[in-house]
């Protein structure tokens, strides 16, 4: 039988959780120096300057990079080899625990949404998980913060509303939601799907390497249009004008009924932590 | 770039113009969402203020926990709108200076310029590099609601830019 060991599991969990909320991404830093050379007016650099420092400062000090450390979000990826004798959405919210008590991250989570009362220990995480070919256990984790979340919005267009629909609806929530999410963003965008499996994928493509492209033509065209037409609201970094809205751009899309055309708008903040960990299966006799 | 410190004067505040860079130092008070709710909760029941908020600043923040040997850990700004019911009570009671992040209610403005109040915002994302303007924190009323809690804290040089000045100027780009 092939699985992953309880201990091993909960430990890379912490680990990775930890790592996620200190250091950013290269991907990310690379796109924010190059935000910093556009832009010209006093305000936007100064932002961008800031946001380039603050990274640096997290990193070398071991701070996390942001104090809303997030609500903890998982797309995990089980190849049907595997087996599992224990919880493994305990195992998960375990490490998640131990990771936010020990690594002085902020907890952020509350037991219900009316009666509001803090866990104490961030738990639980938010789980997606999906059946796959092989003998790995892929983790792909963000500390998912507030601030960008809560200006995440969802519609159901009517098929005749288009792509002009859906790029209406993507800047109006990028209008609407001005400085508050923390800009330059990352949008991540679903359409198609029902209503929340367009959900599901707008986070998923906030997932995706910030580099890539999507493989459809018709939503990687989208992309480029969308991150173009964003970056020209001048918004720009915090609200306070500027070239820089948006860093990157993902659209994601499935097929949907005759009669739908559901687009979710999903947005993350310019601290864009994920972090990734592939577990082999190993025997266990 | 403007050096003031708290306890700040009203001819200061109305002096500080939309757009403007200022490095705050002083006494500062941290409250978000469920402070806001008690203060204003205890303002209802009481019938009075239960802090001083005469030439006060308040800063939307809850904090990461200081790891040993820091006063406090991450802290930047949180979003501010979700403070503006609470903050158009509080304004015309005395709170003329709100730290946040990002764009407020047409009604949290009219209420601004009423009560020539000045709305500023720190840089979002950037915790880190935040914490090292703060000398000391302490937690002065709530402790049970954690990051939530009141906390004191000393500043020196804080930095922040002027959203909403005292006469409804907005820095912000839509």
């Amino acid at each position: 039988m092939l699985t992953i060991p309880k201990d091993k599991l909960i430990q890379a969990v912490k680990d990775m959780a930890i790592d996620a909320n200190i250091n950013l991404d290269q991907s990310v830093v690379k796109k924010l120096k190059a935000a910093l050379k556009k832009e010209t007016d006093r305000l936007p650099i100064n932002v961008l300057e800031n946001i380039i420092s603050n990274q640096d400062i997290a990193r070398n000090e071991h701070l996390p990079i942001c104090q809303d450390t997030g609500i903890a979000v998982f797309l995990v990826e089980i190849g049907y080899e595997l087996s599992f004798e224990y919880d493994l959405e305990a195992a998960l919210t375990e490490g998640i625990r131990q990771a936010y008590i020990e690594g002085y991250l902020r907890k952020s989570v509350v037991d219900h949404p009316l009666k509001r009362k803090n866990t104490l220990d961030n738990t639980p995480p938010i789980i997606h998980m999906k059946l796959v070919v092989g003998d790995q256990l892929t983790l792909h984790f963000a500390p998912k913060g507030a601030g960008s979340e809560n200006m995440s919005r969802l519609a159901m267009l009517t098929p005749g509303a288009g792509k002009q629909g859906v790029v209406d609806f993507v800047l109006e929530t990028v209008r609407l939601a001005g400085g508050k999410p923390c800009p330059p963003i990352i949008i991540g965008v679903g359409i198609g799907g029902n209503f929340e499996k367009s959900a599901l994928i707008a986070k998923e493509a906030l997932f995706r390497p910030l580099e890539d492209q999507a493989e459809d033509p018709v939503d990687r065209e989208l992309e480029s249009e969308l991150l173009e037409a964003v970056n020209n609201l001048d918004i720009g970094p915090m609200a306070l004008g500027g070239k820089t809205t948006c860093l990157a751009v993902k659209v994601n899309s499935y097929p949907c009924h005759i009669a739908s055309l559901p687009v979710a708008c999903n947005i993350q903040c310019h601290a864009a932590r994920k972090t990734h960990v592939t577990l082999k299966g190993e025997h266990n006799d | 770039m403007i050096k003031l410190t708290t306890p700040i004067s009203k001819s200061d505040r109305l002096s500080l113009k939309s757009g403007d860079e200022v490095l705050l130092s002083g006494i500062i008070y941290t409250a978000r969402d469920a402070a806001h709710k008690k203060i204003l909760d205890y303002l209802k029941s009481k019938q009075e203020s239960p802090f001083e908020f005469d030439g006060q600043v308040v800063y939307y923040v809850g904090p990461t926990p200081a790891k040993p040997g820091y006063p406090i850990g991450s802290c930047g700004p949180t979003s501010s709108y979700r403070m503006d019911p609470f903050s158009v009570e509080l304004m015309p009671r005395g709170l003329k200076i709100m730290i946040g992040k990002g764009d407020r209610s047409e009604n949290f403005k009219d209420i601004l310029k009423q009560t020539q109040s000045v709305y500023l915002v720190a840089i979002g994302g950037i915790g880190a590099l935040l914490a090292k303007s703060v000398l000391k924190s302490e937690v002065i009323a709530y402790p049970e609601l954690q990051s939530e809690a009141i906390h004191r804290l000393e500043v020196k040089d804080f930095p922040c830019i002027v959203a909403y000045d005292a006469y409804g100027n907005d820095v912000f780009h839509k």
